[in-house]
């Protein structure tokens, strides 16, 4: 029987993370799939701003906090200048979506060998729940008080779709870790991107669906059944756009 | 050593390569897209990087990335781009990186123009994006000296672990003068003098974080006041300017950069009409050479402070000279370039004023 074990790539430092969110589930998949590929010490991992801005004191690997939405741009810096080493991005909705989407949508066109890990919980955690730019039409929201009306807010982004356009994506997949069946393929999901980025094969993006029971106003239970019922009918689980660029 | 006719842009781009430069990140700007032009030439070539970004902004965060894991590398500008990269300016700061960042400064403020100006030393000076810090600033006055501060930027930039900035304007980028470079070597930095970079641990050594970050208010306030200590450090080891004709001087103009060049002839023409005139250059704007300045200005019964701008120099020569000694202001602006003649006759206004 093998023993339950934090993953190396992971220090001792306690999450801050609400009770029923999922950053948790996901870093650790971030650190298992770096344990198994052995890469921990030619890894550099770049944080978002949002809740997971303090990820730098959770992985074990090189680590830079970058300004709110220039995740991507700050990571092709580092790979252009250390192209042999492992570059992740780790960003929220509103990071990567709405105040980052060009450098997002520009790292993706280039084929950056960069692997990018997306969070969507459809709102800003940090701030206290406001709309995020993959907020769903008739959320309530913060800053949303009647809900999201697409005739005011606009439509929510669908990440993958659309980056799965650009000739420079290996990998545009969307999972979700409700279930251990999904956690599974999240994590296979992750490591295929790193793959991707270990034989120079262009830009992986990996986007888990996730849950905020905090924001939500919803007990852990709760939150993965709306997730279930509300944001995987608008956001299709499954692989848009896989293969290598070059 | 072989002479090379040059733009002030060009010779800032080979001096970087010179330098050990190995990341360019850019995004085009009149009247500095030299710079870039050289760099997608020449970084191939010597196994650096050269990528045009899609923004200011991205550029900017691309020289954080490529700093952090390290790398000697910049990124260029002009005025209106430079706002856009103060985010990222504030965060390196604030995470002590080091880097060069040029600014080839035009007519503002918002789209402005595209002929020299001098109107970014505030913005250079005092506040080049948010939160308390200084960043190194450097203003040649000659194609030879774009060439020079560069490697001087560089290695500065790395010692105090801060930005370092060349405050050039469009007269400097774009005239041409023969330059020789110190060097026909590529300077080879050691990694190794860097052992807080991200470039992974390897196994080796606990992992490294670069981070502004600070939640605690107490820690986030030593640590800036550890900053400021180095900064004091750095204004008593870095402070230079170009004294001339100033032993006697009467009337002392002070002029940094294309604008002092012009000065300088107006010094000698006021000198010709019989006018105890001098000039003082500052060279370094941040930390400024203050000692450099009250020991020109020690026989001055005026002071003539002459910009490209609408007077911002002024306030730290008059700081400088705790307010002994008249300071008085002529400027052109908006793309403007002051005459020798026009300086002159400001010279002589002032020598008829006297110490009143």
């Amino acid at each position: 029987m093998p023993e339950f074990r934090k993953p190396h790539s992971l220090t001792d430092v306690p999450f801050h993370y609400c009770p029923g969110c999922t950053h948790g589930i996901v870093h650790r998949l971030v650190a298992e799939v770096i344990d198994e590929m052995g890469i921990e010490g030619d890894t550099i991992g770049v944080c978002p701003v949002g809740c997971s801005v303090m990820a730098y004191d959770y992985f074990a690997c090189d680590m830079i906090e970058a300004a709110h939405g220039r995740a991507p741009a700050v990571a092709t810096g580092v790979k252009r200048g250390n192209p042999d080493k492992f570059v992740f991005t780790y960003q929220g909705d509103g990071d990567l979506a709405a105040i980052g989407t060009a450098e997002t949508v520009h790292a993706a066109t280039r084929g950056e060998n960069i692997t990018v890990i997306f969070i969507n919980n459809t709102t800003y955690g940090m701030t206290g729940g406001q709309m995020a730019p993959t907020t769903l039409p008739g959320q309530v929201t913060q800053t949303t008080p009647y809900g999201r009306n697409p005739d005011v807010e606009g439509f929510p982004v669908r990440v993958c779709e659309m980056l799965s356009t650009l000739s420079g994506v290996a990998l545009a997949e969307r999972v979700t870790v409700t279930d251990p069946a999904n956690i599974r393929k999240a994590k296979a999901a992750i490591r295929k991107g790193f793959e991707f980025q270990k034989n120079k094969q262009g830009f992986s993006i990996i986007e888990v669906l996730s849950t905020c029971p905090t924001n939500w106003g919803m007990s852990p239970v709760e939150a993965i059944n709306w997730l279930k019922e509300n944001m995987i009918p608008y956001y299709p689980l499954g692989v848009f756009k896989e293969g290598a660029i070059r | 050593m072989e002479r090379n006719l040059m733009k002030g842009n060009e010779a800032l781009a080979e001096a970087a390569i010179r330098a050990g430069c190995k990341g360019f990140f850019g995004y085009p700007i009149t009247p500095q897209t030299e710079i870039s032009a050289y760099m997608a030439k020449r970084m191939p070539k010597v196994g650096g990087v050269f990528l045009q970004a899609e923004s200011e902004i991205a550029a900017i965060n691309m020289v954080y990335g490529c700093a952090s894991s390290g790398v000697r590398c910049m990124t260029s500008s002009s005025s209106p781009g430079i706002s856009l990269k103060s985010e990222g300016v504030s965060y390196m700061a604030g995470s002590d990186l080091p880097c060069v960042i040029v600014n080839v400064m035009r007519g503002g403020p918002g789209l402005g123009g595209i002929q020299p100006s001098q109107s970014d030393y505030w913005q250079a000076t005092r506040a080049l994006g948010h939160g308390d810090f200084q960043i190194l600033v450097f203003a040649p006055s000659s194609v030879q000296e774009m060439a020079d501060y560069m490697g001087k930027a560089f290695d500065l930039s790395d010692k105090y672990r801060m930005p370092a900035m060349i405050l050039a304007d469009g007269l400097l980028g774009q005239m041409m003068e023969p330059v020789t470079f110190g060097s026909e070597e590529i300077h080879t930095p050691d990694p190794a003098l860097k052992p807080w970079a991200t470039n992974g641990h390897g196994n080796k050594r606990k992992h490294n974080i670069v981070n502004s970050l600070y939640l605690q208010a107490e820690e986030l306030e030593n640590l800036v006041v550890e900053r400021f200590k180095r900064y004091e450090i750095v204004k008593s080891e870095v402070h230079e300017a170009e004294c001339y004709r100033t032993d006697d001087a009467e009337i002392v103009v002070a002029a940094y950069g294309s604008v002092a060049r012009l000065a300088k002839a107006a010094v000698d023409l006021a000198r010709e009409a019989g006018i105890k005139a001098g000039l003082v250059r500052p060279i370094t704007l941040w930390p400024f050479p203050v000692q450099e300045v009250k020991d020109a200005c020690r026989n001055a019964k005026r002071v003539l402070c002459v910009e490209m701008s609408m007077g911002q120099m002024i306030e730290d020569v008059k700081l400088a000279l705790d307010c002994r000694v008249p300071v008085d202001f002529y400027g052109r602006t908006g793309g403007v370039i002051p005459k020798p003649s026009a300086i002159l006759e400001q010279i002589k206004i002032l020598n008829e004023k006297g110490a009143e």
